[in-house]
């Protein structure tokens, strides 16, 4: 069948939404929050308008009664799902730990939403990088055609290394906005994601399996080095299953780090999600006035893509990591994984952290334009003014 | 050893063994005797969730189990959240959930799993009417923890951290009434068992089995090691409760109420004759005593209202 894209108008959480359907997904556990809700809005509707048949849908009480069931769902061999939020993620904190432990591909969107207090509905990274220990591999989506996508590559990387998988869009600049997102014909999904082939199942009843069982320190510490394979392993997955998706519907995610004019940049832009579509905006705009710049956007956090940031690093004299989240105490959450990743290499380039927009505070075309300034002084001076810059701050 | 066939008609509780010799529990466990009944009722084809409690213990540690059956070891406060999440995939898979040839999803957890820090799981599976059973095993304390108070400790009863000093006992709180808090769901069918009556304790798993939408067994399963009690003793312990109607046997069945005592018009035994063997209350007076025994009073008083009422 030759690919003939099916465009709709769509809010990101609505992308998701048809993601999980298109997906064929089996179980949905979910709980309301915003701005997550939308997305089980919406696949409840699919149900109740029959335009999603064979699925069981749970509507719990609580997140972390979501992940439970996802996992039990998961476990018994179905293609689950869940969408959360802040508060609702960090509620799930301890059941990432089981899904990830038990080795059970569930795909999960998270919108990324500020922590409270104060009180914040709106857009940050802190949520989803809190989880960054669990085990969960992380795409960030720029817009709502990469959260449409992310969601289907997610169920086939997560069923092929057997690690659950987070989407991870932003809060209200994707969740509800809309925009034009191409989707995919459902025989074609199908192609690309056949039906879950899952190594073991509660329901093998004359082999019966037990899982999450007490490991002793004879034991535990090869169950954690075999989940560690699966986070390197997932790295050739994510390139094969990203270069697979570009061949059949034109889109390629085979690389981890997304690249945007960096080949002849003096300095990179680096940062995860829909703040970077501001960036290559930006990054157009700047070339204009002269300035040789490049965006560099972390498309997958987890496992994070070392290598693909190290061939980007030998070749710029500086970049500036852009965090909408905070790590306190230290720095930005993407600026200490990238320098961590570099110190044993040669690639030294000059390094800042820029905090930007937490909280949902606006970052735009001129915020880029005076972080590019910044840069071209630390550039032209040899050295860092300050390591970890708080932007927007009302001085 | 392979059953005769003339002694396995005569058995009034199935010959079936899905429970293995070599599980870790402590003598005298009632809880591992009442996983041994379930899956002596159901067979094989059950899907147990089971939350930290002893039983993740007696289960085995990797790679053994003690269970011949398909198991999933999972967090505290999660039986009833997990357990929903099985019972709805079995379902998109086009199994059979509950009846004689269904799969049976059972929750098998500890009091302290169940009515505190589980309760929230257990009322969202409950309300939601999946097809499958939830267990509580009440040994009246968070036992693997070491003995510590639960939200269905008695009043009186020394635990590790409610113990009973020179002057006075920390532990003032009656039990809670998990099972009511269940039947507030209006679910179809809950009851309460004791492993010192494993017929009638079959035989509620059975209609557990048999009757669609969620179920609900509060199962009495004394613990030497946190009782303070004799290893050879907990059978007549847990006989001791029902006779003495602390532990009333009855069964709630959409709407009605349906006492199941041993024997019926025997008026109950004083509460003290639960007491005895058991080091969790001996320091009690006899006014503490007295107390606990207005307690049984009043509820088996309000039980046997409730089955003259809705019976």
């Amino acid at each position: 069948m030759e690919y003939k894209p099916i465009r709709k108008v769509v809010s990101g959480n609505y992308a998701a939404a048809y993601a999980v359907k298109h997906a064929r997904v089996e179980v949905v556990a979910a709980y309301p929050i915003t701005p997550q809700t939308s997305i089980i809005e919406k696949i409840a509707e699919f149900i109740a308008n029959d335009e999603i048949e064979n699925i069981q849908y749970v509507p719990v009480e609580s997140e972390h009664s979501a992940m439970a069931a996802s996992i039990g769902a998961s476990a018994t061999g179905a293609r689950a799902f869940t969408a959360t939020s802040a508060q609702g993620l960090a509620l799930m904190h301890e059941m990432l730990h089981w899904a990830a432990g038990a080795r059970l591909p569930i795909v999960m969107v998270d919108v990324n939403r500020a922590m409270a207090p104060p009180w914040s509905v709106w857009d940050d990274q802190t949520d989803s990088l809190s989880q960054r220990d669990t085990g969960w591999m992380q795409f960030y989506a720029e817009n709502n055609q990469e959260v449409y996508d992310g969601v289907l590559m997610a169920f086939k990387i997560a069923e092929t290394v057997n690690l659950p998988a987070m989407v991870i869009e932003s809060a209200f600049i994707l969740s509800h906005t809309y925009d034009v997102v191409e989707m995919i014909p459902q025989e074609l999904v199908d192609e690309f994601l056949p039906p879950r082939k899952p190594l073991y199942t509660l329901t093998d009843f004359d082999n019966p399996i037990s899982v999450g069982a007490l490991g002793t320190p004879n034991d535990y510490y090869e169950f954690r080095y075999k989940l560690a394979k699966a986070m390197e392993e997932a790295k050739k997955v994510i390139h094969e299953v990203g270069k697979e998706f570009g061949e059949r519907f034109g889109r390629d995610y085979s690389q981890m780090i997304e690249l945007y004019k960096t080949d002849d940049a003096d300095f990179v832009f680096m940062g995860m999600g829909s703040l970077m579509g501001t960036v290559k905006q930006a990054v157009d705009v700047l070339r204009e006035e002269g300035y040789k710049v490049g965006a560099a956007k972390v498309r997958w956090f987890r496992p994070f893509p070392s290598e693909e940031l190290y061939e980007l690093a030998k070749d710029v004299q500086a970049i500036a990591v852009l965090d909408r989240n905070f790590s306190f105490g230290q720095e930005g959450i993407l600026f200490n994984e990238a320098k961590g990743a570099l110190y044993n290499t040669d690639a030294k380039p000059l390094m800042k952290n820029y905090i930007v927009g937490l909280g949902g505070r606006d970052f735009t075309v001129n915020d880029v334009r005076k972080i590019a300034e910044n840069m071209k002084a630390i550039i032209d001076k040899g050295e860092l003014d300050v390591e970890v810059d708080w932007y927007h701050l009302k001085r | 050893m392979e059953i005769p066939e003339n002694v396995k008609k005569r058995l009034s509780i199935p010959a079936d063994e899905h429970f293995y010799a070599g599980h870790t529990a402590c003598q005298g466990c009632g809880a591992s005797l009442g996983l041994r009944y379930v899956l002596k009722t159901y067979g094989k084809k059950t899907i147990f969730t089971i939350p930290a409690c002893c039983s993740t213990i007696i289960a085995g540690a990797w790679p053994y189990s003690t269970l011949d059956a398909p198991l999933f070891h999972t967090a505290f406060e999660t039986t009833g959240a997990v357990m929903s999440g099985i019972e709805a995939a079995l379902k998109v898979k086009g199994y059979k959930v509950k009846g004689e040839d269904g799969v049976m999803v059972v929750g098998w957890a500890g009091d302290g799993g169940t009515a505190d820090i589980g309760l929230q799981a257990l009322s969202g599976f409950l309300e939601r009417g999946h097809d499958a059973l939830y267990i509580m095993y009440d040994n009246e304390a968070y036992m693997n923890t070491g003995i510590q108070r639960s939200g269905s400790t008695p009043y009186g009863a020394w635990t590790t951290n409610t113990p009973g000093g020179k002057k006075h006992f920390l532990e003032k709180r009656h039990k809670k009434k998990v099972i009511d808090i269940v039947i507030a769901h209006e679910i179809p069918y809950a009851a309460t068992a004791s492993v010192a009556y494993p017929e009638d304790f079959i035989r509620k798993l059975k209609k557990a089995r048999d009757t669609p939408g969620p179920s609900f067994i509060q199962l009495f399963a004394p613990c030497p090691t946190g009782w303070r009690s004799p290893t050879d003793k907990s059978i007549e312990l847990a006989r001791l409760a029902v006779q003495t109607a602390y532990f009333p046997l009855f069964e709630y069945e959409n709407g009605r109420y349906k006492i199941n005592m041993p024997s019926p018009k025997k008026e109950p035994k004083p509460i003290e004759e639960f007491l005895k063997y058991q080091g969790r209350f001996k320091y009690m007076t006899k006014e503490d005593i007295e107390v606990l025994q207005q307690w049984v009073n009043h509820e088996w008083e309000k039980l046997k209202k409730l089955a003259e009422i809705f019976g």
